[in-house]
């Protein structure tokens, strides 16, 4: 459960990062798919090698994707509704993998903001990342 | 190599003393379970560990687990006031407790051909004793993972990221060897 203060201090930080987009995006991706090689099977249709357009592209997407989320985290269902049936019907990603993209992305939030990632801001971050991958999972059965 | 191998998997007085059948079971049950490292990742993981500092890294990764995880607060009794983020930030005991982690840790970086000889014992205390749930090492990795790379930043590169982990999966499958 997120507090309102917690609410706040997410879309805050999103709100920071969008301008960035393309290289958190990419980071977390390139993070998640060295540790978990398996999560590559995804993306036999792209070049996701460090630096590809393709890379940068979808890292973009995603995080553009979260910003929007973050705006008005107690919507999120609303929000993500055209990505929920995307990820349900089309893309078919076993949503285990979202938790692994979600601490992919806590480490990149990590070595970008340093300190200033506090325990808190990780612990409401985490808590943010897994409604979002719960939402984002809900039409899947 | 009969001998290397026997010379690596950590073998005990007390083991010694059994069967010689039982004596080749253990050997090679810890040769079938031994991690690989190539000298990439040997250097990678010391790397990444001569920039640790265990003094700030310990407690932060401790405090991030009791913050980011309530739950785990179950096993830290002892410790008085960890109810709140302030509370854990604050407490001495907590972090003591995590300098002790991380000097473990630090056994373990040491001599990576033996990371289940290293971590046996604390396995079997954990279980019988301690009586946690297995899965929590799995939360410590990942706070130790995140308070590391708060200080490395860009030194943590994707690379280096996934050689630390198979390091600390290691290390959580060794410290979950003794559950039984």
């Amino acid at each position: 459960m997120l507090s309102k203060r917690e609410k706040e201090v997410i879309a805050e930080i999103w709100e920071r990062l969008t301008p960035v987009a393309e290289d958190i995006g990419s980071d977390a991706l390139l993070r998640m798919f060295a540790s978990y090689p398996g999560t590559k099977t995804y993306f036999s249709h792209l070049d996701i090698s460090s630096g590809s357009s393709h890379l940068l592209l979808h890292g973009k997407k995603i995080v553009l994707a979260i910003a929007e989320g973050a705006k008005d985290i107690s919507q999120l269902t609303v929000t993500l509704a055209p990505l929920q049936t995307l990820h349900a019907y089309q893309l078919r990603i076993d949503p285990t993998n979202f938790k692994l993209f979600s601490h992919c992305m806590l480490v990149t939030l990590a070595c970008h903001m340093g300190d200033d990632f506090t325990p808190v801001i990780h612990a409401a971050m985490d808590k943010f990342l897994s409604a979002f991958a719960a939402v984002l999972a809900e039409k899947y059965r | 190599m009969h001998q290397g191998i026997r010379a690596k998997s950590g073998l005990t007085p007390q083991t010694r003393s059994r069967s010689p059948e039982h004596v080749w079971m253990c050997v090679l049950i810890e040769a079938a379970v031994m991690v690989k490292w190539t000298d990439k990742e040997r250097s990678l993981v010391q790397a990444v560990w001569e920039k640790v500092d265990i003094d700030v890294v310990g407690p932060d990764a401790l405090a991030r687990v009791l913050i980011v995880y309530p739950w785990t607060e179950r096993y830290f009794g002892r410790f008085g006031d960890i109810f709140t983020a302030t509370a854990v930030l604050q407490n001495a005991g907590v972090a003591a407790h995590g300098r002790v982690v991380l000097t473990a840790l630090d056994a373990a970086v040491r001599d990576m051909d033996n990371i289940r000889g290293t971590y046996a014992a604390l396995s079997r205390l954990h279980y019988e004793q301690l009586q946690v749930d297995p899965e929590n090492f799995a939360l410590l990795a990942d706070c130790i993972t995140v308070a590391i790379a708060c200080k490395l930043k860009s030194a943590l590169d994707p690379q280096s990221q996934a050689t630390w982990k198979k390091f600390l999966s290691a290390v959580v499958d060794a410290m979950s060897s003794q559950y039984n």
